[in-house]
């Protein structure tokens, strides 16, 4: 339909400061040495990744922390081959993925990287193992991606 | 009329700048409070209701979903109700609709904020109209100082008396906040400090603005049934009253304010109230700039219009007044917008069943509550009872 | 670790989020007037209170207004605020005075900006401006048909 009126264009910008607090500031102080921790629940004795600082199935204060495995499967992934996503700080190709890290219980959502970006290049269940940006923020994004192995 | 609805419990965050804990934990803290304080099993809540300001504020869409599992929602129905500055308000009134209705006999609600992580008055401009309006007003400030610019020469009060009005009620909120645990500013003011202080919007200057607080706050409201179960002091709520006006900053009359004014009879006629003055004993009204305040007690009938000012230089709405109003510190020195006016309705709560604690009302039996939203649209007033 | 004493994490962030608005058929031809120089408003067929900006119901009635009239330019100021303190995201910076005018022949307050005289001093200006002052419209010289064509409205001599 062709536009017959006029149209008022701009753009909405607002800052943001958002607070981690103590658990996730503990996260990404260890993803700045390569470590990806998760927080065990007393009562039902899952492993949360990243760490909570409650369980969301029981309720408890969540205070036993555990360093987990960087390796896991990918239990379902989409591909994006080329439309850009406003505000989204990773451009296409890319494919974003849910990630089983070995001996939790949560799924982690994270990139899959280094591989030639064909969808017939991954499937669920795939063995997958963090690769880390040299430089680091204290951010999710200090994990580049997740590469298949094995 | 609904069943009858009584608050049987509230819990509130340490108001502040809360930087130490994510914005979910913010909530955690004022949810388990409730539950800790009231016993109840979060098992046996029937609905939640959260709200926030618009999520522009929060810079997170769909609040009421950011904290499904800290409101333990989880399996639950929950529903957001938005109103900018009456959000609070209106979740209380969404609470009591909906245990009113018999379609539940427990509801947790919960307001919460935290203003400190984006920018309040950005989020304001995105609330006005934006092909004509937005560009002129800055944030809240701009259009209360509008408004109780045009009352002041609408009712002919001189500028030194309304400064000296505001004056009293900044500095005796200020210290009333000393005996609130949960109060953001507690501040010992002199007048020389609150009449000579930055100018915000004239003649609006820095200590007749409430700050930018992170808080929350939860409530449990419960049908008469389950308020006999439980050896707990209800607080009744009494009457609701909530009106609205148009759209537009100009279209209708903020100094006569009908929605102000209707909000308030409304309530008054269903709690049977024909002489608030005389009748209530304690009044959280929204106070986020002092001169609103003063306006505000015109349009819910404490005093004649033009004579607020004169009232509260005599003392009339002291803590030790006729009508004590925001013995809290009220909005002025805590504002976690989106839990503020269900703090307004818990402050009102914690009165009538005498557990305010270092600022209670000697013997407060009927309390108003009250919260405005919008551009100077919309205004709610609650009236809660210790007796049914 | 012992997570209290630590300095925690902010994660800062900017959300910018564009909008494209659709004025739609009224506000179209109330900002073409812009272009012109004129004020349009409408008059609501059932109350007689002449609206402005031009709307395409009245918001009391709820009937559709579609007597056009183009409305003066003068009017009074009904209310005003000076603002001293600088607004994320509001183009305008300070000092300013944003005012509720109430153009003559008119039914509602027109929301837009008092200038055209030194802003620089608050005494200056309370003792300047006042309630029921007669203001009248300056345009800005290019038009881009939104509401910034109107430069602001400047006290009468």
């Amino acid at each position: 339909m062709s536009k017959d009126y006029n149209t008022l264009r701009h753009v909405v910008r607002l800052p943001h400061s958002y607070a981690a607090g103590p658990v996730w500031t503990r996260f990404y102080e260890g993803l700045k040495e390569e470590k990806i921790y998760g927080a065990r629940c007393d009562k039902c004795s899952r492993i949360y990744v990243p760490a909570r600082s409650f369980c969301p199935n029981c309720h408890e204060n969540l205070d036993e922390w555990v360093e987990v495995s960087q390796e896991g499967e990918v239990v379902s992934w989409a591909y994006s081959s080329d439309r850009e996503f406003f505000g989204m700080q990773v451009k296409p190709p890319f494919i974003i993925a849910l990630i089983k890290l070995d001996n939790t219980d949560s799924n982690f959502l994270h990139f899959v990287g280094g591989v030639d970006f064909d969808k017939s290049a991954i499937e669920a269940g795939q063995r997958v193992r963090a690769v880390w940006n040299d430089e680091k923020k204290g951010h999710m994004m200090d994990i580049k991606y997740f590469e298949p192995i094995g | 009329m609904g069943r009858p609805v009584a608050i049987i419990g509230v819990g509130q965050t340490k108001h502040g700048r809360r930087f130490d804990v994510s914005y979910p934990e913010l909530v955690k803290e004022a949810v388990d409070a409730v539950f800790e304080i009231t016993g109840i099993d979060p098992g046996d809540i029937d609905g939640v209701v959260s709200g926030t300001m618009p999520s522009m504020m929060e810079g997170v869409a769909l609040t009421h979903f950011y904290f499904a599992d800290v409101l333990r929602s989880v399996g639950k129905p929950i529903m957001k109700t938005e109103t900018c500055g009456s959000t609070g308000a209106s979740l209380a009134i969404t609470g009591y609709y909906w245990v009113a209705s018999g379609m539940a006999d427990l509801v947790l609600v919960v307001g919460s904020e935290k203003m400190n992580e984006g920018d309040s008055q950005a989020t304001m401009t995105t609330v006005l109209e934006p092909f004509y309006q937005r560009y002129f007003i800055a944030g809240a400030p701009g259009i209360f100082s509008m408004q109780s610019q045009e009352w002041s020469v609408r009712f002919g009060i001189p500028e030194e008396k309304i400064r000296a009005a505001a004056t009293k009620l900044t500095i005796d909120h200020h210290k009333d906040a000393f005996d609130n645990p949960y109060a953001h500013i507690k501040k010992e003011l002199t007048e020389d400090e609150v009449n000579n202080a930055r100018i915000i919007t004239y003649p609006v200057r820095l200590w007749d603005v409430c700050p930018n607080s992170d808080g929350a706050c939860a409530v449990i409201f419960a049908s008469e049934d389950k308020v006999r179960q439980m050896d707990r002091k209800p607080a009744w709520i009494k009457g609701v009253g909530y009106s609205g006006e148009e759209y537009w900053f100009g279209d209708s009359d903020k100094v006569v304010w009908q929605s102000a004014i209707q909000a308030s009879r409304e309530a008054y006629k269903m709690a049977g109230i024909t002489n608030p003055i005389e009748q209530l004993d304690v009044a959280e009204v929204y106070n986020p700039f002092t001169f609103q305040e003063l306006l505000f007690y015109e349009c819910f009938g404490f005093c004649d219009f033009g004579k607020a000012c004169d009232e509260t230089l005599k003392g009339t709405f002291a803590r030790d007044g006729k009508l004590a109003c925001d013995p809290s510190g009220g909005t002025l020195c805590t504002n976690p917008i989106g839990a503020t006016g269900l703090i307004r309705v818990s402050e009102a709560a914690l009165q009538v069943t005498g557990q305010a604690g270092d600022h209670q009302i000697p013997g407060a039996k009927l309390a108003l509550a009250h919260a405005m939203g919008g551009v100077d649209q919309y205004n709610a007033v609650l009236i809660l009872g210790s007796e049914l | 670790m012992d997570t209290k004493k630590m300095d925690y994490t902010i994660l800062k962030d900017e959300i910018a989020i564009p909008y494209e608005l659709a004025m739609g058929p009224t506000w179209t031809r109330f900002f073409e007037g812009f272009k012109q120089e004129r004020i349009y408003a409408t008059r609501c067929p059932k109350c007689k209170r002449v609206l402005v900006p031009a709307r395409s119901y009245c918001p009391r009635c709820f009937v559709e207004t579609d007597e056009w009239l183009e409305v003066s330019q003068e009017g009074t100021i009904v209310c005003w605020a000076l603002t001293e303190y600088e607004y994320f995201a509001i183009p305008i910076k300070p000092p300013y005075i944003g005012a509720l005018i109430k153009l003559d022949g008119t039914d509602t307050n027109f929301l837009h900006l008092v200038g055209g005289i030194d802003l620089s001093d608050p005494e200056y200006v309370r003792k300047t401006i006042k309630n029921g002052m007669k203001v009248r419209a300056v345009w800005n010289p290019e038009k881009k048909g939104t509401i910034m064509d109107i430069k602001y409205f400047e006290p009468m001599k």
